[in-house]
């Protein structure tokens, strides 16, 4: 039986397709990567489909990239070396919400904006840490690419927040790490060997997670932002060291972009929330009183600047700032490099952002997200591209490349990178490093059939 | 406008899927219908987008059958227009249309379509039945022709004319008109088609033709004031007919017969009652308050929202002709199953409509379901003709 027939037995003719149409969309993003030609489209409903196609997959020798909302922007969800992409969207249920140890146990395909709502209705008093990417993304792709969420500051990144995963091995077993594996219960990673780490930042080549449990937290009553502006890029790493001294904040957001112009030095803006009003207004306070220290050289900003802010950035799950600046050159693409940099470089960082993007003619559109309570900051060196014009995506794939290399040479590593920028950690990377993720790799894929072409040197 | 005329927009979406959505991201299920129910992304409005733009203006992609089955499984019901946060999410339904239009041109629409426009051109509605046979569903009615004078046309629609579940409607429009003190009439067998599916299906030479030949029947007339039984009518003639004509959808004129005194619903109607919104008259034309004005004016009817509704309603998943070319199919996700399963969930007894797509797509999905013995389908003007004194 050819492989396209051996697919529809395991999920039927409606959930298979080789079709030009759905390989072409399956076979890019909306980011600059180059697109790579996928061979087949497969949309499996339970984990026994994912154990039959994984299976199948071995036997044939034949390539499976796992993909979630596919909104990573760095094609790591677009199959390099071809063969089966498995859109995990149809593993949407969300199978238990436990209110008391506060953790949620969803299949792969449960959306960022399903486990919203599902905890708007029915659990309102509790919220999970929501990225900034639209709500299409998936917990599981989150977590797989360790994104950050609204809580990244008070509470960790998303991968943080796993307490148990469910996992289909390269070889087509099913494993449950963490507390599940020796309990009816998913409440905790520890205190066993972490073996969740093995699937986490691997971007699909070491097995394919089904299931998750993520970790819920109280939902505050208060919630606001504050915007603070300087033109001081050196004063950068003292305010934020001075402000994460507080040890108050839920997230802290910088940005810096061209246009709108009153948006062109560096806007700080802490996240602040509070169960009880007394509470909150403390923290405020306490925050706007950092800024004596910085008389002048870090200033409040009011009214409506202020209120754009408070619009674009408050809202949970977040809905215009990253998407209307993702339109600005009208060109339906977008992707960033995500730099993760000690503190100290943010200002290097920057300037020379500012110098790469003038290089290739882009505007600068720089957002950072301070992680785990001030131990990194993730630094988003976004650029628009006009997909329409080849020109312009070829220039944006070059700014990315130097911005890239240009994060490595300050001493950072690289978010979600794509294929070329893995390698350039790779090749920057210990050596001893490198050979055991080759043995986890090929201990785990001995066939090399998951993600193919990622982490590789 | 033609799909060249986009061509410097439909390349601007980014597939962020905000579409797939309602505005609170319902986790009931994606809002878009046929995402939720093919779930590959290029029958996601998405995916659309960017296979529009390799087939018919990059050239990367040769537009293919399988191209026109993705296109014409949507039902146009407008979710992902309202639910885009780009500044071009109004011309998404539009630039679906124009490449509708370049299919029709290159003749690759699916044969159902074809069938269904056909169907339209030869006998002037989509079900190949003879045009003397229209207002059959008229007889041992007093529901007469219209005349000159006459202060409303009652504009039936093909559904309302030719299908025998949605003919329940129609007579009790009829009904509920003739108790009011309006002069009215039908066109009978001088009633065609109103084009709004032609025109969403692509084929915008035959819906010309049929608005020309609509239009010159009502000067003829001297008709000046329309009340449609369809949302689908109601769109088309209102908004893509000339102005000359007053348009109503029978809801707002029953909500202002009834707040004016000249409808007695005082015989009252008892039970539990969901609505579900038409995207025709829902999300096209922003009428969401008078089918729930009639229903809250109606003593004994408890109204219980679904939800989603109003901005946010789930499309029954019959519109722009899925109703008879069936293309986007049956099956426990199909949208009128889906639709039928969440109103079933409100404990209501009664799911009201207020279109008759809508009422033969649920009725039939109601069977498919089971739930015969507990919940009805039944439509607004039928609600309203048994409340009537």
């Amino acid at each position: 039986m050819d492989i396209y027939s051996s697919l529809v037995d395991i999920v039927g003719e409606d959930f298979v397709s080789n079709q030009e149409e759905e390989l072409y969309i399956y076979s890019r993003d909306s980011g600059a990567q180059q697109p790579r030609k996928a061979d087949y489209v497969v949309v499996p409903k339970t984990v026994e489909d994912v154990q039959q196609i994984v299976k199948l997959a071995n036997k044939e020798k034949v390539p499976i990239t796992p993909m979630g909302g596919g909104l990573t922007l760095s094609g790591l969800a677009v199959p390099i070396n071809g063969g089966i992409v498995l859109d995990m969207k149809r593993m949407d249920r969300i199978i238990e919400v436990n209110e008391k140890s506060r953790y949620a146990v969803l299949e792969a395909g449960v959306t960022q904006g399903a486990l919203h709502s599902h905890l708007e209705k029915n659990y309102s008093h509790l919220e999970h840490s929501m990225p900034d990417a639209p709500p299409m993304a998936t917990i599981v792709g989150n977590v797989v690419i360790q994104g950050h969420g609204h809580l990244s500051v008070s509470c960790g990144i998303n991968s943080q927040m796993v307490n148990g995963m469910e996992v289909v091995l390269p070889t087509g077993e099913v494993c449950k790490l963490g507390s599940c594996a020796v309990s009816p219960y998913w409440f905790s990673r520890d205190p066993l060997p972490d073996i969740m780490g093995l699937f986490i930042g691997w971007f699909g080549t070491t097995g394919i997670i089904t299931k998750v449990s993520l970790q819920l937290f109280p939902k505050p009553k208060f919630r606001d932002l504050l915007t603070f502006a300087s033109d001081d890029l050196d004063l950068l790493p003292d305010f934020i060291f001075d402000i994460t001294q507080l040890n108050l904040m839920d997230n802290l957001f910088i940005i810096s972009q061209e246009w709108p112009p009153w948006a062109q030095g560096i806007l700080y803006v802490p996240i602040i929330s509070a169960q009880d009003e007394e509470e909150f207004e403390l923290k405020i306070k306490l925050h706007k009183k950092l800024l004596r220290k910085y008389e002048g050289k870090i200033t409040l900003v009011e009214g409506k600047h202020a209120e754009k802010m408070r619009a674009a950035r408050l809202p949970v799950p977040p809905v215009t700032l990253g998407v209307m600046a993702a339109d600005a050159k009208q060109g339906g693409g977008f992707e960033y490099t995500g730099g993760i940099v000690p503190i100290e470089k943010v200002p290097e960082v920057s300037s020379r952002s500012v110098e790469i993007a003038h290089k290739y003619g882009q505007p600068y559109l720089l957002g950072y997200q301070l992680l785990t309570g001030g131990h990194s900051m993730m630094c988003g060196l976004a650029y628009c591209l006009n997909r329409a014009d080849g020109e312009d995506v070829e220039k944006v794939r070059k700014a990315l490349d130097e911005t890239s290399k240009m994060i490595l040479d300050v001493g950072g590593v690289l978010w979600k990178a794509e294929a070329p920028a893995q390698s350039l950690m790779m090749q920057r990377m210990d050596p001893n490093t490198v050979k055991l993720m080759k043995r986890v790799m090929k201990a785990l894929d001995p066939n090399a059939i998951m993600n193919p072409g990622n982490w590789s040197d | 406008m033609a799909l060249k005329d986009y061509k410097d927009i439909i390349h601007r979406c980014f597939r962020c899927g905000y579409c797939k959505f309602t505005s609170d991201y319902s986790y009931l299920g994606f809002n878009c219908p046929v995402y939720n129910k093919v779930r590959l992304e290029s029958y996601s409005p998405g995916g659309m987008m960017w296979l529009i733009y390799a087939a018919l203006i990059k050239e990367e992609l040769k537009p293919s059958k399988h191209l026109s089955e993705i296109l014409y499984s949507c039902t146009m019901c407008r979710n992902c227009s309202q639910q885009c946060k780009f500044q071009f999410n109004e011309d998404i339904v539009n630039i679906l249309k124009a490449a509708r239009e370049e299919m029709v041109e290159k003749q690759l629409t699916p044969p159902m379509v074809g069938q269904f426009l056909t169907n339209v051109y030869d006998y002037g509605n989509p079900y190949r039945e003879q045009k003397q046979n229209r207002d059959n569903w008229a007889e041992n009615t007093e529901i007469k022709q219209y005349e000159k004078g006459d202060e409303f046309l009652y504009y039936v629609g093909c559904v309302g004319s030719y299908d025998t579940v949605s003919q329940k409607a129609a007579r009790a429009l009829g009904s509920v008109l003739l108790k009011s003190d309006l002069s009215f009439g039908i066109l009978g067998n001088r009633e065609i088609c109103d084009g709004n599916e032609v025109d969403m299906l692509g084929e915008k030479g035959l819906f010309e033709f049929l608005k020309e030949e609509n239009t010159q029947t009502f000067k003829e007339l001297g008709v000046k004031k329309i009340v449609t039984l369809s949302p689908h009518s109601y769109n088309a003639l209102k908004n893509n007919y000339s102005n000359e004509f007053e348009v109503f959808h029978y809801t707002q004129l029953l909500r202002d017969l009834i707040k004016s005194n000249k409808l007695d619903v005082s015989g009252g109607f008892k039970a539990k009652v969901t609505y579900h919104d038409p995207c025709f008259l829902g999300r096209y034309n922003n009428e969401y308050d008078a089918p729930r004005e009639i229903l809250t004016a109606i003593p004994g009817i408890e109204l219980i929202e679904m939800e989603r509704t109003k901005e946010n309603s789930f499309c029954c998943g019959g519109g722009c002709g899925n109703f008879y070319t069936d293309i986007l199919g049956s099956g426990q996700n199909s949208p009128s199953r889906v639709r039928v399963r969440e109103a079933h969930d409100t404990g209501a007894s009664i799911l009201a409509v207020s279109c008759p797509v809508c009422l033969m797509m649920l009725e039939d999905a109601l069977k498919a379901e089971g739930l015969e013995n507990e919940l009805a389908i039944k439509d607004i003007s039928e609600i309203v003709n048994e409340a009537l004194l």
